[in-house]
């Protein structure tokens, strides 16, 4: 890392360290939240700003990570370290068995496919009931005691939060600036050139798509914590499309336009369902404002400003 | 790539119901029903889509924003109870023939159907107007070029293609009902159908409601708690095997 | 010794159109040649069809004695062949330095590593700083592609195409769009490339044809008229008449 980028970035690792015991609770937790949607974002920034794929079924590896932990959490009992373990290993192998279908598919089919296996996990937490629950989602998700220490309050469950935070950061910061990150950017931007260059483009995106599902299933491990509750909810096309809007709206390509886009869109969100019931209609019009406003399309006016 | 697909289907059949309790006329709330939605569908693709050509992210993101609005507003207006629309006595009944009960409404369902994909076919194959639809979807730029007025066409298409979901969704409140939330769950089946068939190709959506239509319908009776997942592996498989649909091209 | 690159009846049709006819063509390893014809005669679909990015509807392509008709672009570009393309095909969101370095990780297992960041391969800048000197492109590295002008573009279209220290290298037109010094500063360039390098180029420019090419394939219609030394191409009276009486 430059010095020019370091100092930024270490300002605002000390912030996110320093700050949090002085906050009250619903902040506190707001920011938890933040972390936890950022690295879902990132995840997916993975795949559409780095790749240049636009997976419309991301929340599907959220989703079983989620349901991974509330499963073993509620039923078997099982530690915190089994259950992440478990729950993010779900994800990545499920995303690799959808990747091996979905990669082959290039453009508006890239979209529908992984819009259909979105919806295949959707359908399996809606309807495989003895093992879901369905509709009714689980529930009494109970948080673990790490280190002899409780986190079932906010602050300890926000340092865990933050630790995995940092660590999915460093990981996905090493990843794309690997030769392999690089790699992916080609890909994205001329994928016949790496082919003439001798690059095996579907390996590419293969890894990408299950890196991604991977860490995407880390981001849900937590959110099953934090919420204590999983429901259809967290597997449904909508969260995935709020994950794209989140990365649109960041800027794709670069590993902080996801976390700004998760801060605002978390914020926005919960800041307006306290004043409104109307919440929904307002982030419907907000979607359409961030694409009415950018007349080039999102990508396009980034693409513009980005140097 | 529309996500507001659904919502049409939805709306359609809310206004459809609040056509048919007011006026007692079943036909008048499919007219309506329909009628309406494809002027919501086309004033999208005046004023938003249509400037959003061949940029698929921007599109999803438009049309979700859209779909969250209608499912919103469709909330505000009516509720969150689930509804059936009154069918006509006549196609109310239902009469056993020999070991099975025949229901009038689904044989009324069946020809629907069986009547607009004629009418479609015949509308795509054999008039003008079809033709160029054909001649746009293989080559828009070309079909410019020979003097189609594609902007024109493109919100025609668009328009009929908001029509025929909310006509399904008239029709299907006769059946399902309509509640909030079935926008979502009835979007993936047309994506379904679409991928199965293969973009561009008429063949291919009736192949692929077909496909769909006995899939879903021996899923969920054979396997309950999966069903969708029966729904979605063939598909799966077919995409595998042929990443264009059965009959897509390029 | 076998040949580097052996086309063997290789036909590609188009609807209705033959874009290429049974085209047969031998290169030794480390012959220069060069294919010329007129626009539309098939020379850049041959190269496609070279390289893998169009399957053949009849006949063989050979590289170093492997049968590659039925592999990959990727697979192709690993036993050893590289090319450029006539329409600038690049990476314009990356910097010139990043479009090199593909190239230069292309063919080494480097690629895959995705444990370390790039900057720590220190041998991989090096090469990309040698290569974009040598098409004239030093101190642009860190600029953005697309920022960058037709012939500055149309230099790093080779760097790539040598960045991955290819055994057979096929140019589309690489002078196409620079001016008179950057083409003779890339003939210069081509000169001085190892003696071992199998080299086929599509050129326009007689005079960087002569200078270049030991030997001279003509197409017209996606067929081969002519082949030979420049004295053999420059007397065949189907040349003179269709590709040098045109003008
Ligand atoms: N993908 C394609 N689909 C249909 N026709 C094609 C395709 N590619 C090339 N052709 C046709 O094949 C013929 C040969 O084209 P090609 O590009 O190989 O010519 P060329 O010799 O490279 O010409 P130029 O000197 O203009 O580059 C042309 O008539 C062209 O229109
Ligand atoms: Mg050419």
């Amino acid at each position: 890392m430059t010095a020019r980028r370091a100092i930024p970035f270490s300002a605002c690792a000390a912030l996110l360290l320093a700050v949090p015991p002085f906050l009250p609770p619903y902040p506190l937790t707001l920011l938890t939240q933040i972390l936890i949607f950022a690295i879902f974002a990132m995840s997916l920034d993975l795949l559409l700003g780095y790749t240049g794929l636009a997976s419309l079924g991301h929340a599907a590896y959220f989703g079983i990570a989620a349901y991974a932990v509330a499963i073993l959490a509620t039923r078997s009992q099982a530690s915190f370290w089994v259950c992440l373990l478990a729950a993010v290993f779900a994800a990545t192998a499920v995303a690799a068995v959808f990747g091996f279908v979905a990669i082959r598919a290039v453009g508006v089919y890239f979209l529908m496919i992984t819009l259909a296996l979105g919806m295949v996990v959707w359908g399996l937490a809606f309807r495989w009931v003895s093992v879901t629950m369905g509709d009714n989602g689980i529930s009494g998700i109970a948080r673990p005691t790490l280190f002899g220490v409780s986190l079932a309050s906010p602050l300890p469950f926000h340092y865990l939060s933050l630790a995995v935070f940092f660590v999915a950061f460093a990981l996905l910061w090493l990843v794309v600036r690997s030769p392999f990150g690089l790699s992916l950017q080609g890909i994205r931007e001329t994928e016949r050139r790496m082919r003439a260059l001798g690059y095996d483009v579907w390996l590419h995106k293969y890894l990408a798509f299950v890196l991604a599902g991977g860490f995407a299933g880390l981001a849900g491990a937590l959110w099953a914590y934090y919420d204590g509750f999983v429901s259809p909810v967290e597997v449904h096309l909508v969260t995935s499309v709020e994950t794209l809007l989140m990365v649109a709206l960041g800027g794709p390509g670069t590993l902080f336009g996801p976390i700004l886009g998760a801060a605002v869109i978390v914020l926005f969100k919960n800041l307006l369902s306290i004043y409104t019931k109307r919440w929904l209609l307002i982030l419907g019009l907000v979607y359409i404002g961030v694409i009415v406003l950018t007349p080039k399309g999102i990508l396009g006016a980034l693409r513009g400003a980005r140097r | 790539m529309n996500l507001a697909h659904g919502s049409y289907f939805l709306l359609g059949g809310y206004v459809g119901l609040t056509t048919a309790a007011r006026t007692k006329s079943f036909a008048l709330a499919l007219l309506s029903g329909s009628l309406a939605v494809a002027l919501i569908g086309l004033g999208m693709e005046r004023f938003f889509l249509r400037r959003l050509t061949r940029q698929s992210l921007p599109q999803v993101l438009l049309t979700m924003g859209f779909a969250l609005v209608f499912q919103d507003l469709a909330l505000l207006v009516w509720g969150g109870d689930p509804y059936n629309i009154a069918v006509p006595a006549f196609l109310a009944q239902s009469v056993q023939a020999g070991p099975v009960f025949v229901n009038f409404y689904r044989l009324f369902i069946i020809g629907v159907a069986f009547a607009v994909g004629v009418v479609l076919w015949l509308f795509l194959e054999r008039t003008r107007a079809g033709a160029s639809i054909r001649a746009t979807v293989d080559d828009a730029e070309m079909a410019q070029g020979v003097g189609i007025n594609v902007p024109l066409l493109s919100a025609g298409v668009f328009a009929l293609g908001a029509f025929l979901a909310a006509l399904g969704g008239v029709v299907g409140a006769g059946f399902i009902g309509v509640y909030p939330g079935l926008d979502f769950e009835v979007l993936p089946y047309a994506f379904v159908v679409v991928i199965i068939g293969g973009l561009g190709s008429f063949h291919g959506v009736v192949v692929g409601s077909l496909v769909v239509g006995l899939l879903d319908n021996f899923g969920k009776a054979l396997f309950p708690e999966l069903s969708y997942f029966t729904l979605f592996a063939p598909m799966a498989l077919i995409l595998a095997l042929k990443p264009t649909g059965l009959f897509g091209k390029r | 010794m076998s040949a580097a690159l052996v086309v063997a009846g290789v036909s590609r049709s188009f609807g209705g159109l033959t874009a290429v006819h049974a085209v047969d063509l031998s290169l030794e390893p480390g012959e220069r040649h060069a294919i010329i014809g007129p626009n539309g005669a098939g020379k850049t679909t041959l190269f496609n069809l070279i390289a893998g990015e169009l399957a053949p509807s009849a006949g063989r392509i050979v590289v170093f004695g492997q049968d590659v008709t039925r592999l990959p672009p990727e697979r192709r570009a690993a036993l050893g062949l590289a090319r450029t393309f006539q329409i600038n095909t690049l990476f314009p969101n990356l910097t010139a330095t990043e479009n090199v370095l593909l190239a230069v990780q292309g063919t080494t297992p480097t690629k895959l590593r995705l444990h370390r960041p790039i900057e720590s391969y220190r041998h991989l800048y090096e090469r990309a700083a040698h290569l974009l000197d040598s098409v004239g492109l030093a101190g642009k590295g860190s600029e953005m592609v697309r920022t960058l002008s037709h012939g500055e573009q149309r230099q790093l279209e080779i760097a790539l195409a040598i960045g991955g220290t290819p055994r057979i290298l096929l140019l589309d037109e690489p002078t196409a769009g620079l001016s008179p010094s950057e083409s003779q500063r890339l003939v210069r360039l081509l000169k001085r490339l190892e003696t071992s390098l199998t080299l086929l180029v599509i050129e326009h420019d007689m005079d960087v044809v002569f200078e270049i090419a030991e030997r001279i394939t003509v197409l017209h219609d996606g067929k081969v008229i002519a082949d030979g030394d420049r004295d053999q191409v420059k007397a065949s009276p189907l040349v003179a008449e269709i590709y040098f009486g045109s003008d």
